[in-house]
């Protein structure tokens, strides 16, 4: 079977899900990248360690417009003969998945979490991560754009062949004024680790110990929504029902509950640390780690061992 | 300015969440539906201040059954002009995408506003179905909004940052936290939702591509491993050795 996984390479870099994403298509078929822009073809051959056998990429034209990623994206499905399409379901891949759909009349399973079944059914996350569901696709071809952070790139070394590729994309629709990205911070959608604080930090002014924590495990931080709507922490840390969901492969919670429209943003995490005065928190029954403790004296003393324990390494 | 918001309902967010027929149908039992967070808070209320700053109407279009007239009626409540239902089952995002494409084909839309996503299926699919069925361009999980003449300029998620971007209408835009704040209908937005209009509409056939075919619910949580709140070291450790995450 063909298989066509959309990469990202802009800025010359390759995100860790775009690996994930090319490994999971090589457990489907034979693996053909597509991707544009200005990347150096000893990096795009690189993804040959994943799986690819070959990369096309359309140097015509930079950036993630959705409408001109959906046309190169389908002119190169229909070079490869691709049934199955493959993104990553990240920011990029949510936009643009959902526009091939349409175009190739090809269902899409958003969000998958597991590679198909026999049956050629799906598993997905659904109800916000409270629950996972089993989708069939009824039409001939299929998208599939898969959850980040939900299946390990497997590199077996090897190299990929890289080809040029015309598509004819047109003009972008969307024109990009200016990019913010604050320096030094870790994105949050992309973290493995995660250093997150509620309502019990009591005021913006104590976050210095949030921040510490995470600079000692090279952790993005987050926050719950009451924090973020009263100002103490920007918008974008917002995580939950309403906010950003995340699957870092450790959350640490400290001063937060664990209301249900928290949880929901959060219950994919592989390892959950809770950190709370109130023994009858919510959070502790959807925690691996508890420590019934004031946040003000265990965030430092954590942020102290960890030092201790990077010093050893 | 034509706005069209596409509303949806979903569970209430504190709904217990549950399967039943064999595991192939949401347990409906003792849920109550709400307008999709997204859709409501961020989407709606976005296209409420633009027709109040700038003039039109904000009209809303759900893919439902009479059961979906209370959820639309709230959205009136909140101050949507009139509101459009396609009277057929919702089965899918593409079906459902295809249905209001087709609605808004020919009627002068300058805006479509989505929510990112909905809470129950979260597939943040229907925006880009629609923007693509329709050929116009297509901003996601904007977090900021404004429109000048014929020229919208939002800001979006990036991973680690926000973008600036600029685009022609008519637009599709799916609108994430950010965009606007919730607004609680008052007794006048009720009772004026009562007597706005919900025209009916016949669905064109919009076919789905995909199906569930069966739910489940994660394995139940093993109990918290409780760490002695002086030592600290002991976590790390365990985080190390047996969680492997560090
Ligand atoms: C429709 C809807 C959507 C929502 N979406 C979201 C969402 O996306 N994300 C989200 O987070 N919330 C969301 N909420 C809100 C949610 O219900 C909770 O109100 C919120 O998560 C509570 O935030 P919190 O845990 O920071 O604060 P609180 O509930 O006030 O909890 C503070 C916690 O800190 C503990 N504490 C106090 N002092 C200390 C100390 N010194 N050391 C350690 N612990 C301490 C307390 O014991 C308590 O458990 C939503 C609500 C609704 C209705």
């Amino acid at each position: 079977m063909s298989v066509l996984v959309y990469v990202n390479s802009n800025n010359g870099k390759i995100a860790k899900n775009a690996m994930e994403a090319v490994t999971y298509g090589k457990k489907i078929g034979n693996v053909t990248v597509v991707t544009n822009g200005g990347a150096d073809a000893g990096a795009l051959a690189e993804l040959g360690a994943y799986g690819a056998d070959k990369v096309l990429v359309d140097r015509a034209f930079e950036g993630t417009d959705p409408q001109q990623l959906t046309k190169l994206v389908v002119a190169a499905a229909e070079n490869v003969g691709a049934e199955t399409v493959i993104f990553s379901n990240d920011l990029v891949g949510k936009s643009v998945a959902s526009r091939v759909s349409a175009r190739m009349k090809a269902g899409l399973v958003a969000g998958a979490t597991g590679v198909p079944a026999e049956d050629g059914t799906v598993k997905v996350n659904v109800f916000s991560g409270k629950a996972f569901g089993f989708v069939k696709v009824n039409t001939a071809k299929r998208v599939i754009s898969l959850l980040p952070n939900s299946f390990q790139p497997e590199n077996n070394g090897g190299t990929a062949a890289v080809e040029e590729f015309t598509s004819n994309s047109g003009e972008a629709g969307i024109k990009v004024l200016e990019t913010k990205k604050p320096e030094g911070a870790i994105p949050l959608p992309e973290a493995e680790l995660v250093v997150s604080a509620g309502r019990g930090l009591k005021g913006p002014e104590n976050w210095g110990m949030v921040e510490e924590l995470a600079t000692e495990l090279g952790a993005a931080t987050a926050c719950s929504r009451p924090v973020a709507d009263i100002g103490w922490r920007p918008h974008h840390e917002h995580v939950g029902q309403t906010g950003v969901a995340i699957r870092p492969n450790l959350y640490i919670a400290a001063g937060i509950s664990g209301a249900i429209q928290h949880l929901a943003g959060v219950n994919g995490s592989k390892v959950i640390v809770v950190i709370n005065t109130d023994p009858e928190a919510p959070f502790f029954k959807a925690a691996d780690y508890g420590v019934v403790g004031d946040a003000f004296e265990v965030l430092p003393r954590l942020t102290e061992a960890v030092k201790k324990f990077n010093a050893s390494k | 300015m034509k706005i069209l918001v596409c509303i949806s309902k979903s569970p209430d967010t504190t709904s217990k969440i549950a399967f039943t027929e064999g595991n192939t149908k949401f347990d409906e039992n003792g849920v109550q539906y709400i307008v999709n967070p997204y859709d409501e808070w961020y989407a709606l209320v976005r296209g409420l201040e633009l027709k109040e700053a700038l003039g039109g109407t904000v009209t809303t279009i759900t893919v439902g059954t009479a059961a979906d007239d209370a959820t639309i009626r709230k959205a009136l409540a909140i101050g949507a002009d009139n509101a459009v239902r396609v009277d057929a089952e919702a089965t899918d995002a593409y079906q459902v995408a295809s249905e209001i494409a087709a609605y808004a084909k020919d009627k002068g839309f300058d805006l479509v506003l989505t929510g990112k996503e909905t809470i129950n299926y979260n597939g943040s699919q229907v925006a880009g179905m629609i923007a693509e069925e329709l050929e116009l361009p297509f901003v996601s999980l904007a977090t900021k909004l404004n429109v000048e003449g014929t020229t919208a300029k939002l800001d979006k998620e990036i991973v680690g940052g926000v973008e600036t971007v600029e685009a022609q209408l008519p637009l599709v835009v799916s609108c994430a936290k950010g965009m606007a704040e919730q607004r609680i209908p008052n007794m006048r937005g009720i009772m004026a939702a009562r007597t706005k209009p919900l025209e009916v509409v016949t669905p064109v056939g919009g076919e789905a591509m995909t199906s569930f075919v069966s739910f489940d619910l994660p394995p139940a949580k093993s109990a918290v491993k409780l760490i002695d709140p002086e030592n600290m070291d002991e976590l790390v450790e365990l985080l190390h050795n047996e969680a492997k995450v560090l």
